[in-house]
């Protein structure tokens, strides 16, 4: 044996028994750039998802709804921060993923090119979005790439509290007046079909699935994921009070699960595309963010060479020391209210299906 | 029939709920993503603090959704609009550094404020010491960011001497006193950020103390309506 091939069958063992992959073992090339690939998509979808929820911050109808949504948009940027490290490992740095996603040679989820045209909307997108996120990214965490499945744990604990205030916003609109009552449903309308699409094409379209279910970065095919959202999400609706908008939504007694009705994969397509609401507008103002802060990027290089502090990034480490035991994180001033404890109330039970 | 210390919450609980809106205009166009995480923290903690005073003073909601421009108490000083990042910490920098030596004083002293204040003084440093980084980084940077910095002290120079009018309820705080050590503590960030405490009057005729009276200026009603158009929307429901 080649010493490459003895490298290659330890890591096919490695996958085989389930053990993780870490930065430092060998890997093959194409499972590497795979993995670049997803965790960099993976990492600006929470970095442009930021935007449509964002666009509610300054407008959110109460002052605990307004500290929720920040806490939210807040944790969506920490978990950017994550992705990106992460995908650091593999040899890649955050520049340049920032920079493929700003020239469009990287994409981001699919769903965040819709507009948030209603309060409503950050309901919807708690639920299904976040929803969807979730059922995707629990089989993560057991994802061959280490420090990808180790993100993930992190991630899913914040994601199922978003998903729970989602939830339970929807909930109080849809118990609400009817002008709330009626916004809640219109939210969802909108928003039902594209979270269904962000499990990606059917299985027999999907370019990367095979391979990726190989190496056991993915453990689930998009269907199958897709399907279990629907069997999660319709009873939901139905304590919700609210409709999911699609006519050929029954439950199939023989195969213990709901049919629904076809997908317009013409549409996907579209948004993929970039011919989506928002695709536009969204990058534009990632890129414009971008550029507008090169000068603060700049200063920070600039401040860190003159006063010999050790090289990073801004604002990572601040050049004389912060306070130990304090960092961005930490957010004292959230009540355990407004972290998602209220699933007993909603009866929301994401983890349990999926 | 409001107690005196009504006022003073309202004014401080203003203040807060006010800069806190502002902080979360960023979100998504932060220079870096490590800021988005800061400034959020930020306005998060500065929403905290307002929502608690607010509270005592009647419904929170009612307070920040109900009043009209000429009943906010805030100061000039948190309700200027946008700017660069300069902008965003020269504010920050001001306006922490006040808050902290007020709530340092507010938690030594026996108030309806003492216990708020021995939990806001610990958030308020690390925005101070967070504002401070960031003016030494923007004024000892780069030949931009030293004149990007320099115009954002300058410009709000002008909202400063307002923090330091006496406010009905707060007694038992030395305004004059605060306003010297307040002037310290920014002359020596601005001279180790290589700037120059900026020679511009701290007020103007029109401007000394007219938040606190509901006098504000023509940007803020614009914010109010943004911030208060779903809520009176929508009148007696429930979110």
């Amino acid at each position: 044996m080649t010493t490459v091939e003895a490298f290659q069958a330890a890591f096919d063992a490695a996958v085989a028994a389930d053990e993780r992959i870490e930065p430092r073992d060998w890997m093959p090339e194409a499972y590497r750039a795979s993995l670049v690939r997803q965790m960099a998509q993976h990492a600006h979808s929470e970095i442009i998802g930021m935007q449509p929820e964002a666009n509610w911050i300054t407008r959110a109808p109460s002052l605990r709804r307004k500290a929720i949504l920040m806490a939210k948009v807040q944790d969506e940027a920490g978990h950017g921060l994550y992705l990106y490290s992460a995908a650091e490992t593999l040899g890649t740095s955050r520049e340049e993923l920032l920079d493929k996603l700003h020239t469009g040679r990287q994409k981001y989820s699919s769903i965040f090119n819709y507009p948030t045209l209603t309060w409503a909307d950050v309901g919807a997108i708690g639920w299904l979005v976040d929803g969807a996120a979730i059922t995707n990214q629990v089989p993560l965490c057991r994802c061959s790439y280490g420090p990808y499945a180790r993100a993930m744990v992190r991630i899913c604990k914040e994601e199922s509290f978003h998903q729970r205030q989602g939830y339970e916003l929807l909930l109080t609109l849809s118990k609400g007046t009817p002008a709330q009552h009626e916004m809640a449903q219109d939210a969802v309308n909108r928003w039902w079909w594209p979270s269904l699409m962000m499990f990606g094409p059917p299985d027999d379209a999907s370019a990367h699935s095979a391979q990726s279910m190989a190496w056991k970065i993915k453990r689930h095919s998009n269907d199958e994921l897709r399907r279990r959202f629907v069997d999660i999400c319709v009873p939901q609706a139905e304590s919700l009070g609210l409709t999911l908008p699609d006519p050929d939504l029954r439950w199939n007694e023989e195969l213990g699960r709901y049919d629904f009705g076809p997908i317009d994969w013409s549409e996907f397509q579209q948004v993929l595309k970039g011919n989506g609401p928002c695709n536009e507008q969204r990058l534009d103002r990632r890129r414009r963010a971008h550029e507008e802060g090169a000068w603060v990027r700049e200063a920070a290089a600039a401040y860190a060479t003159k006063h010999g502090a050790r090289p990073g990034r801004p604002g990572e480490h601040p050049p004389e020391g912060r306070p130990a035991g304090r960092t961005h994180r930490e957010r004292p001033e959230k009540p355990a209210e407004e972290t998602g404890t209220r699933a007993e109330e909603t009866g929301t039970h994401v983890e349990a299906a999926v | 029939m409001t107690a005196p210390w009504h006022s003073a919450a309202l004014a401080l609980g203003d203040d807060a709920l006010v800069l806190s809106h502002r902080l979360g205009e960023w979100a998504g166009r932060a220079p870096v993503l490590e800021e988005e995480v800061a400034l959020a923290n930020i306005a998060l903690d500065l929403l905290g603090q307002a929502r608690i005073l607010l509270s005592l003073v009647g419904d929170e909601d009612e307070l920040a959704y109900l009043r009209d421009e000429r009943s906010f108490r805030n100061l000039h000083l948190v309700e200027q609009p946008g700017g660069d990042f300069a902008h965003t910490i020269a504010r920050q920098l001001y306006f922490s550094t006040y808050q902290r030596f007020l709530y340092e004083r507010l938690a030594s002293s026996d108030s309806e404020f003492t216990a708020l204040a021995a939990k806001a003084v610990k958030e308020v440093a690390y925005h101070q010491d967070h504002a401070e980084h960031w003016t030494l980084r923007l004024g000892d940077g780069t030949a931009e960011s030293h004149e990007r910095m320099r115009r954002a002290c300058e410009a709000l120079w002008t909202f400063t001497a307002e923090m330091f009018q006496p406010v009905e309820g707060l007694d038992a705080v030395d305004f004059p006193a605060l306003e010297e050590r307040w002037l310290d503590s920014v002359a020596s960030v601005l001279e180790r950020a290589t700037l120059t405490v900026p020679d511009g009057p701290r007020s103007r005729a029109w401007t000394a103390g007219a938040g606190r009276q509901g006098l504000h200026t023509e940007p803020f009603g614009r914010m109010l309506a943004e911030m208060q158009h779903l809520h009176r929307s929508h009148p007696g429901a429930s979110w």
